[in-house]
């Protein structure tokens, strides 16, 4: 079976507590706090004030240039108050809370039906970007720009990710099981809207389900490719190698090797999106972990405190860490009234963690070997803590997609993504000095 | 609730436990020591770990750091400095190494993980300078019956090692040893380095463990091995015979065999496997190491049949480690992408 040649880690995958539960629904709670920054690029411009009266899937925050996304609120109800809250990576913005009036009643237009099949490529993405869809694995990019390749770099292949890599979860696993449907169409209407000629999912070899349903739901043309279980499969450059063998380089886009890349959540809303107008409002989720009592996959309505959601599964009070996304990438909340956001992909409670030690060096090199791109962790690691990081370019610094591989084997239990992340500061702000400097006469 | 940065799971094997494994994969080498040398060598090694232990306590302490001995690298040091002694050595020496080798090459530069040169390699280098007579002997003990008797009283064999027959006299190599005393080790020599059967129970031990790479160590004897008969070597009669010579290859078998005893003899096995494969001190990336593993095996060859010592291992790998910033970084991996064409 392929996989990606270079580095690459094997976490136990945890997933025999979820894989087989259906999705549920989650019922909206009294209240949503709806941030208008759940996506990369800049935040949302707030259309609404305190004491409007809005309606489910209606317009809350205009998406602020092409590099954003448009906000929907999740219930009708009214606007309690616009707030500085924080996202669950701990930015500020702005949050608009809405009381739920627990009718249900829909915004004008939504649903509807509509043949896509009907549509060009232009009005599908204007659908996918007026519904504010944003990737669903985790990094919740603005799917209309995804969808729209520069004039000079054509999309050949359009590759969906069915990995799901990280420990724990199992909703895409799920929504491939149950919603194969959907999920085949969404890729359908990805490939029509970039004009790709092949069309591949990839799926890891410990969802052979999620493999059978999504043969039996694809159509001649589209290949399902079942792939070797390794982390972090999921990754973009990563699945690109172990389904087409081509390497994205450093600081460049899967458009520069001609690949569009979506997860299998996205083409579930994309799909929703264009055939029924529907706006990305809720969010399908795994919540498991050792300290949650009645694990589950949800669809949960965007805004939903992340407590009440774990309130609903049980939680064991002698739980020491509550994550946002997966176990290697995701991060941990302080507060559990963080809402359940657009990229939230995963909560989980872990009452067993690793001991906090973090010891020398003891330059083993598994950092090395199992970095899938080939960096040199232990190196940054080391100039960071001597405070010499002065060779940063070489280090390839910027390019670290900070999954965690290396932390993962490192014998001393250093945390390298945090230095990696602080390396990232540091580098970033000698290259603004020597900026400064050159413009200087 | 705790918020640290993540990954929030870990697959990783925690030092102690790689410390502890070399220590357990130096078990089978010290017990065939007691057999061949008696209770004596026991003590020699234990007397070496517990000073060296004690030296990075004290050191530690010294310098205000937290106390790390429960990791169980000064342990290694102890134990494998001790392997690189004769049997017979007054104890005061190996005590006098362990300070040297953990108070200076290790801690003197900041400890686990910031020494240059083996530790272990770099007492022994010492203690070469400072007991030069009781280290370098022209004949070595070991107990007539295996574990019976002192090897410190009259009735222990004294005779060559091996690696002195092969640097003086090698075409008579197979009069004084058979290939088979020099692969179980019942042959004179220094503490660890004379089982080699013993010594890969526990390199076995440790590749499977992952702990050890096997790249280096068949680098490194793999290249002695092809070098010290390429290499020209002394007839009977003192000349130099060259491998392209026609008596070289008289007995094909006899040249391969003579390989063997050199890969079988002194402290390559042991060198090989335990100290040049220690993570602090050599390459960070598997390329590096099979670099690193040649070049010790070239400088050993060289040392071996044209320098002054019959045996080499200790100082090719003090060399190697010299380079070993060089070999990083020109063996760097290649990163993700960039000789793709876009």
């Amino acid at each position: 079976m392929k996989t990606f040649k270079k580095g690459g880690v094997h976490p136990p995958d945890m997933k025999e507590r979820t894989r087989d539960i259906p999705i549920a629904d989650f019922p909206a709670p009294e209240s949503v706090s709806i941030p208008m920054a759940q996506h990369f690029g800049s935040p949302a411009i707030c259309i609404v004030g305190a004491g409007d009266k809005v309606l489910k899937g209606q317009l809350i925050g205009k998406a602020d240039g092409r590099m954003s996304a448009n906000v929907h609120s999740s219930v009708s109800g009214k606007v309690l108050r616009i707030e500085e809250k924080f996202t669950p990576q701990g930015k500020p913005c702005k949050t608009v809370v809405i009381e739920n009036d627990r009718e249900n009643r829909w915004a004008e237009g939504v649903p509807c039906t509509r043949d896509w099949q009907k549509m060009s490529p232009e009005e599908i993405v204007a659908a996918v970007t007026d519904a504010g869809v944003v990737g669903m694995g985790g990094a919740a990019f603005p799917a209309g720009v995804k969808l729209t390749p520069p004039h000079d770099k054509p999309v050949d292949t359009a590759i969906l990710n069915g990995v799901e890599c990280e420990p724990y979860l199992t909703i895409d696993h799920r929504l491939m099981v149950e919603r194969a449907g959907e999920v085949i169409g969404g890729l359908s209407i990805i490939v029509k809207a970039v004009g790709a000629k092949r069309a591949v999912v990839g799926i890891e070899s410990n969802k052979p389900e999620a493999y059978e349903s999504m043969c039996k739901a694809a159509g001649g043309k589209i290949e399902i490719e079942m792939l070797d279980v390794k982390y972090p499969q999921g990754a973009e450059k990563q699945l690109i190698n172990a389904l087409t063998g081509r390497e994205v380089p450093p600081g460049k886009l899967p458009f520069d090797v001609g690949v569009v890349v979506h997860n299998v959540g996205t083409a579930w809303a994309i799909f929703n999106a264009v055939t029924k107008c529907m706006p990305l409002i809720e969010r399908p989720l795994t919540v498991s972990g050792d300290a949650i009592e009645r694990p589950a996959n949800l669809i949960v309505p965007i805004g939903t405190p992340v407590g009440s959601v774990i309130e609903h599964c049980g939680l064991d009070p002698k739980v020491k860490k509550i994550l946002s996304g997966g176990p290697m990438m995701g991060v941990a909340i302080a507060d559990s009234a963080i809402p359940v956001v657009k990229g939230t992909s995963g909560i989980l409670a872990l009452k067993k963690i690793p001991r906090d030690i973090s010891g020398p060096c003891i330059r083993c090199g598994r950092c090395i070997q199992v970095c899938p791109l080939g960096g040199i962790a232990s190196e940054m690691a080391r100039a960071i803590e001597a405070g010499a990081l002065v060779d940063y370019e070489h280090l390839h610094v910027f390019d670290c997609m900070e999954c965690g591989a290396c932390s993962f084997v490192c014998p001393a239990g250093r945390n390298l993504v945090q230095y990696v992340r602080q390396a990232k500061e540091e580098a970033a702000y000698r290259r603004e000095l020597h900026r400064k400097q050159q413009k200087k006469p | 609730m705790i918020v640290g940065p993540g990954p929030h799971i870990s697959g990783a094997e925690p030092i102690p436990k790689i410390m502890w494994s070399v220590v357990i994969a130096l078990v089978p080498a010290l017990v065939f020591s007691i057999a061949n040398f008696g209770w004596y060598a026991l003590v020699v090694t234990l007397v070496a770990a517990i000073s060296s232990v004690a030296t990075e306590w004290a050191v530690q302490k010294f310098r205000n750091v937290p106390v790390t001995i429960g990791d169980g690298s000064a342990a290694i040091t102890g134990v494998l400095l001790a392997f690189t002694l004769p049997p017979n050595i007054p104890l005061y020496i190996p005590v006098i190494g362990s300070v040297f080798a953990i108070g200076i090459a290790k801690q003197a530069f900041g400890g686990l993980g910031m020494n240059i040169w083996n530790p272990a390699l770099a007492g022994r280098a010492f203690l070469s300078a400072a007991y030069s007579g009781s280290i370098f002997m022209p004949k070595w003990p070991m107990l007539a019956k295996i574990f019976s008797g002192d090897i410190r009283s009259i009735d222990a064999i004294t005779a060559a090692t091996p690696c002195a027959v092969l640097k003086y006299a090698p075409l008579t190599i197979f009069d004084h040893y058979r290939l088979w005393d020099l692969f179980v080790g019942r042959i004179p020599g220094c503490i660890g380095e004379t089982s080699a059967a013993a010594l890969l129970i526990g390199a076995v031990f440790l590749m499977i463990r992952k702990i050890i790479n096997w790249r280096l160590p068949f680098a490194y004897v793999l290249t002695v091995m092809i070098l010290v008969v390429a290499f020209p070597v002394r007839a009977a009669d003192g000349t130099l015979m060259a491998f392209w010579q026609q008596s070289f290859w008289a007995d094909p078998l006899f040249v391969f065999e003579r390989s063997l005893a050199h890969a079988l003899s002194g402290g390559l096995v042991i060198g090989a496997f335990f100290m040049a494969t220690d993570m602090v001190t050599s390459p960070l990336t598997k390329k590096g190491q099979v670099v690193f593993g040649i070049g010790c095996g070239i400088l050993v060859a060289i040392i071996r049949l044209y320098g002054g010592y019959p045996e080499g291992v200790c100082y090719s790998i003090l060399i190697m480690n010299t380079l070993v910033w060089a070999i990083d970084r020109l063996t760097m991996p290649g990163f993700f992408g960039e000789h793709a064409h876009a």
